[in-house]
């Protein structure tokens, strides 16, 4: 790639110093390190975070497409709240032992979508440390939740992003919790999208509890497999690993919600941490007064 | 273009105060060679002193030589008596494999602050300081972010005696920039290097007819040019560019890909538990598989290369060009297998070549015939 370099501005006005002393770059700096990004050559099929074009279309096109199509009849709602250009944090509800749910919004966006971008899906760290997911979990789509790879997805790349601010503690809850949106971490996604001045999608998965319900959590096998956790469900452990893919084919209904702007916020509002919690709790209100109501629509798990 | 890009091109384009007088530490390793050799193509650059306690392995014309250890008071010495404004310090031990632990020890981390106490005195000449550093200062650990920029920290303390030199050696770097406003102090992270010329352990491991992965796990590598690490180093030399950067090529691969690259078979036979168990008994078979690749075979690393692209240093080769270039090397290896001359270095001759008063000194001349043959 011949870089663009249009501008010298701000070479010595930020000097390295700590991170988080450093205001916000100038305008004219921030897109002159975009145009730095390293293009992708076009003879890869693997990208700079290590997602596979193959795998994913391999994926994509069979299993994937099964449990979107048949299997959970996926249907969806708001689709068009999906910037098509920018940035973008979607932000959703989460539940599964191994959960059905990124993958059917990734599917969402693919299909439905008229200008369809590939989504990355947040993951934990944990998976980068156990062989087999090592492998996989990247070239699917899927990259480490650290705060350096959001701000550089969304910021530089301007890229969409999924991340679950419930993580382990949405995926851990039993059926008799379902729909029960937990505690939305310390609000460092608003953080992350304020900072890359993304918008933020409020995203809501209806049907994912009852396709993988955890019944209960074994806490001594998660300690002797070294897993994140070791639910018991309808199918695992009792078929083995692929068990976890044992989903009940209950319907699936994804409602995307209205953005929320982050860039109209004032000059620093990731610094104001009262803020930044407003909002985490605006978004987890909006998606839990949501769930309520399509869970309230539904008149069979099953059939919607 | 408007008036404010026009204000910033002349700024940085403008060439830096002044190098005229270089002095490269560890001459005679291969990037110290190499460096001189690219130095001494520029004829703004008046005097080019090499400092090494091993012979010169690579062919100078104009570079004076001088066999003496990392005693700051000797290097001090020369940096007074030849009015050295540049030194260029590219010592530094990156592969646990080559050198005894101790001695890497003593190079990485005594012999930076010997140079670093020898720059550093009251009225001394220097102005600028250029450090040859290594990405192993990040580490490699199941938490990083995807790309290294400069400004992070590494989350874990070092694991691994290099790595714990590297961050000791950049720390005294870090205060002797505080300590010293009237210099320009810059530090260079280099990835793994890949080159036609340089046996690192990844060379060596992809030298292998099978390629080893640790099962379950395919990292991702990237990689920078030989030659790219000289101009990077050249870069630093001739531009006035404070601070830390990145050096690292554009494009980070999975090792699969590399390995696809390279036309060679993965062999995924390293256990995903306990690597770092197993690899001292390989070592001792003669696998080349240093403690500081261990984390890299499992985790990888990629590095934010956009800093120093900023300030206008163009990369020869991404990282799938480095490593279809070396697939290259590998191939035609057994070819050429001795046919390239090594060089020897005699003082003697190298001496009468340079102090000779019956040696003709022309410019002409000397790119002619090269002296020192």
């Amino acid at each position: 790639m011949t870089p663009d370099r249009t501008s010298l501005s701000g070479r010595d006005d930020a000097p390295a110093t700590d991170a988080d002393e450093r205001p916000l770059p100038a305008r004219r700096e921030v897109e002159r390190m975009r145009d730095l990004l390293p293009a992708i050559e076009p003879e890869r099929r693997v990208d700079d975070w290590g997602r596979s074009e193959r795998v994913e279309g391999v994926f994509d096109a069979t299993l994937i497409e099964f449990f979107y199509r048949y299997w959970f009849r996926c249907e969806v709602e708001g689709i068009e709240h999906v910037p098509s250009d920018g940035g973008a944090l979607l932000v959703s509800n989460h539940s599964g032992a191994l959960p059905p749910d990124a993958a059917m919004i990734a599917k969402a966006i693919r299909d439905e979508h008229p200008q369809p971008r590939p989504l990355n899906i947040t993951v934990e760290h944990f998976f980068k440390g156990y062989p087999g997911f090592s492998m996989l979990i990247p070239k699917i789509g899927c990259v480490a939740a650290h705060p350096a790879n959001v701000h550089r997805l969304l910021f530089d790349e301007r890229q969409l992003v999924l991340v679950f601010p419930e993580g382990r503690k949405g995926t851990e809850k039993l059926y008799k919790e379902r729909y029960r949106l937990r505690r939305f971490g310390r609000g460092g996604f608003v953080e992350a999208a304020m900072r890359a001045e993304a918008k933020l999608v409020p995203v809501c998965v209806v049907g994912a509890e009852e396709a993988a319900p955890v019944f209960a959590q074994a806490k001594l096998l998660q300690r002797m497999t070294g897993l994140l956790y070791f639910p018991i469900t309808p199918t695992f452990p009792l078929l083995g690993p692929l068990g976890m893919l044992g989903y009940l084919p209950a319907k699936f209904k994804l409602r995307f919600l209205e953005p929320i702007d982050t860039v109209g916020m004032g000059s620093d509002p990731a610094s104001d941490k009262g803020l930044v919690q407003t909002v985490a709790q605006e978004i987890r209100a909006r998606i839990q007064e949501n769930l309520h109501e399509m869970v309230g629509e539904r008149k069979s798990v099953w059939f919607g | 273009m408007s008036e404010h890009d026009a204000a910033g091109e002349t700024m940085t384009r403008q060439p830096a105060h002044t190098t005229k007088r270089v002095l490269v530490t560890g001459l005679s390793t291969y990037w110290g060679g190499r460096l001189a050799q690219a130095l001494e193509s520029h004829p703004e650059i008046e005097t080019i002193i090499g400092v090494d306690n091993r012979d010169p392995t690579r062919e100078l014309t104009r570079t004076e030589f001088v066999k003496v250890s990392n005693q700051h008071s000797l290097i001090q010495r020369i940096v007074t008596a030849a009015e050295i404004d540049t030194v260029i310090d590219s010592r530094l031990v990156v592969d646990s494999m080559t050198t005894a632990p101790r001695l890497a020890h003593e190079n990485n981390v005594i012999g930076t602050m010997n140079i670093l106490a020898a720059c550093a005195t009251g009225g001394s000449p220097v102005r600028k300081y250029v450090f040859k550093s290594s990405a192993h200062y990040y580490g490699c650990e199941q938490d990083d972010p995807a790309f290294f920029t400069e400004d992070m920290r590494r989350p874990h303390s070092p694991g691994t005696a290099i790595e714990r030199d590297i961050v000791e050696a950049e720390a005294a770097v870090d205060e002797f920039a505080d300590r010293s406003s009237n210099v320009t102090a810059t530090v260079l992270r280099f990835t793994n290097v890949l080159g036609p010329h340089l046996a690192t352990s990844h060379a060596r491991m992809f030298g292998l007819p099978l390629v080893p992965m640790v099962l379950g796990f395919d990292p991702r590598c990237q990689f920078v040019h030989e030659d790219d690490v000289v101009h990077a180093l050249e870069h630093a030399a001739l531009h006035d560019i404070p601070g830390t950067y990145n050096v690292a090529a554009d494009g980070v691969l999975a090792l699969s890909e590399v390995i696809g690259l390279l036309g060679k078979r993965p062999l995924p036979v390293l256990p995903p538990w306990g690597t770092g168990a197993i690899a001292a008994p390989l070592r001792r078979l003669g696998a080349r598989f240093p403690d500081e690749m261990v984390n890299q075979l499992r985790f990888g690393r990629g590095l934010d290369n956009r800093k120093l692209k900023a300030t206008y240093f163009a990369y020869g080769y991404t990282s799938r060009e480095t490593v279809q270039k070396f697939g290259e090397h590998l191939r035609l290896h057994p070819v050429l297998r001795g046919s390239e001359g090594s060089y020897t270095y005699e003082k003697e001759v190298e001496e009468f070549l340079r102090w000779s008063p019956h040696v003709q000194r022309d410019d002409e001349r000397a790119s002619e015939e090269p002296f020192g043959i």
